[in-house]
């Protein structure tokens, strides 16, 4: 196998460490399969948030910089949380763009920014494994499991940013790729209600039953996402009548590439996706 | 929502001061309702999204910085990326609740405010971000005991929610960070 990528640095984010540790370990094990190995970037800390960029424009800054500080620039830095991969870039094109603060970023860590840091969303490391044939061999794999592909918020960004790649689809493309069967359905692109999950929870309940009942009616069996945060919301928030299992991205990814996904990752989930799974695959 | 907008004081500098720090031309918006349409959380704000536009160039500093509306929008970008014209409403209404918070205006959701600043603190604690501690300190500060208590349960017991937080081991490289903020807002 020839791929360009053999070793990536990663930044897994608060997420991925802790609520969404499945995440993390099917993507690693996905990737694994491909020889692609993940160097976690030393002592990394929080990405800044909703919560820092809500009310505190300097610490975001600042926060996302020692991160961008700490990657080596020798290869990609690969970020799985579509959250974290917006503020770390957001903070990128500051840098980039405002000398002033460069500058004071610069003297605070004793070192030059390099701005042709790459950051790789997982999506875009996706689509190039797809250019390069990697998934050739799993088609039908997905036995025309019905998928409902939930991106919420994670494909809209500031205007200042519209010229990076958009990856709209990716998720139908790789699925029907691995003889997925998406459905279309009109949810796939609204927020999840994010942090008022915590502090407005009726809003959130109130979004998060009508992506999963429009799941259903679209005749679904499971929903795909690609972000922790909607993956967490989506299982709390939802009432007992609309539940429908949740997987991450990178968990179905698995069970394409083995025919099988890891018993640990489907404990940990508080809809449980196991009958569904048991109507193709012995789970 | 009133029907009409009524502009009883005006801030002549508040518009100006909204374009530059969003770095968004305020005078594209066309009020085709593009933002306030596609936002998942406009039939809970006090004021749409495309009206808080108009306000703020209306100088209607008092009323917008008091408004639900900023702090009920997560910056989901949704708005951003429908406008026709570029304008981007997120930029906005992160400028609305941040001149808010330092003008120490009555905020309308203080339950949201008070769940950023629990996040930023458990930040400033571990480097990251702990999310059983966050919840419990957000409980104990709204005095809200029991709401969601069966949900906490059951994510310790599939071990959603961790015990122990996920730290940065170089905590003064952390405490570095916030003092370098204040050189960078």
């Amino acid at each position: 196998m020839t791929f360009s990528h053999t070793q990536l640095n990663y930044f897994p984010g608060c997420s991925l460490a802790t609520t969404a540790k499945e995440n993390n370990a099917s993507l690693i094990y996905f990737l694994e399969q491909f020889d692609i190995g993940l160097k976690e970037i030393p002592d990394w800390n929080c990405c800044g948030s909703s919560s820092t960029h809500s009310i505190d424009p300097g610490l975001a800054l600042a926060l996302a910089s020692r991160n961008l500080f700490l990657a080596p620039d020798d290869k990609p830095l690969l970020i799985a949380c579509p959250g974290c991969h917006l503020r770390l870039g957001e903070a990128k094109l500051t840098l980039t763009t405002n000398a002033k603060k460069r500058t004071r970023v610069e003297q605070h860590f004793g070192k030059p920014f390099h701005a042709d840091l790459k950051l790789m969303h997982f999506f875009e490391l996706l689509a190039e494994m797809s250019c390069a044939g990697l998934f050739k061999d799993l088609t039908g794999r997905l036995k025309n499991l019905k998928i409902a592909s939930y991106y919420g918020c994670m494909l809209a960004r500031p205007p200042r940013m519209n010229r990076l790649p958009n990856h709209h689809g990716l998720i139908e493309k790789t699925m029907t790729a691995l003889g997925g069967d998406p459905v279309q359905w009109g949810f796939s692109g609204i927020c999840c209600g994010t942090f008022l999950s915590v502090s407005r929870p009726a809003i959130a309940s109130r979004l998060v039953n009508r992506i999963m009942k429009g799941a259903i009616q679209s005749g679904a069996e499971c929903i795909v996402t690609a972000c922790a945060m909607c993956h967490l919301n989506l299982e709390i928030r939802c009432a007992p009548e609309n539940r429908i299992p949740v997987f991450h991205f990178s968990e179905i990814l698995s069970l394409a590439r083995d025919g099988k996904a890891s018993r640990e990752w489907l404990n940990r989930h508080l809809i449980d996706p196991v009958p569904v799974l048991n109507t193709r695959w012995k789970m | 929502m009133d029907a009409m907008i009524l502009a009883p004081e005006s801030n002549g500098k508040f518009a100006g001061m909204v374009e530059e720090m969003s770095r968004s031309n305020l005078s594209r918006c066309w009020h085709c309702l593009c933002c306030s349409g596609g936002c998942p959380f406009a039939q809970d704000m006090d004021i749409l999204p495309n009206r808080v536009i108009r306000m703020v160039q209306l100088g209607m500093k008092q009323q917008v910085l008091a408004s639900s509306a900023i702090w009920l929008c997560v910056g989901c970008n949704t708005c951003s990326m429908e406008c026709p014209n570029a304008v981007d409403m997120a930029a906005v209404m992160d400028v609305l609740r941040r001149m808010a918070v330092q003008e120490n205006v009555k905020i309308a959701e203080p339950g949201v405010l008070s769940f950023h600043q629990k996040v930023i603190d458990s930040i400033s604690r571990y480097g990251r971000t702990h999310k059983l501690e966050i919840m419990m300190r957000y409980k104990l500060s709204e005095k809200d005991f029991f709401s969601d208590m069966d949900l906490g349960l059951k994510m310790l017991s599939k071990r959603k929610l961790d015990l122990m937080p996920s730290k940065v081991k170089d905590r003064q490289q952390v405490q570095d960070l916030f003092k370098l903020a204040k050189d960078l807002s």
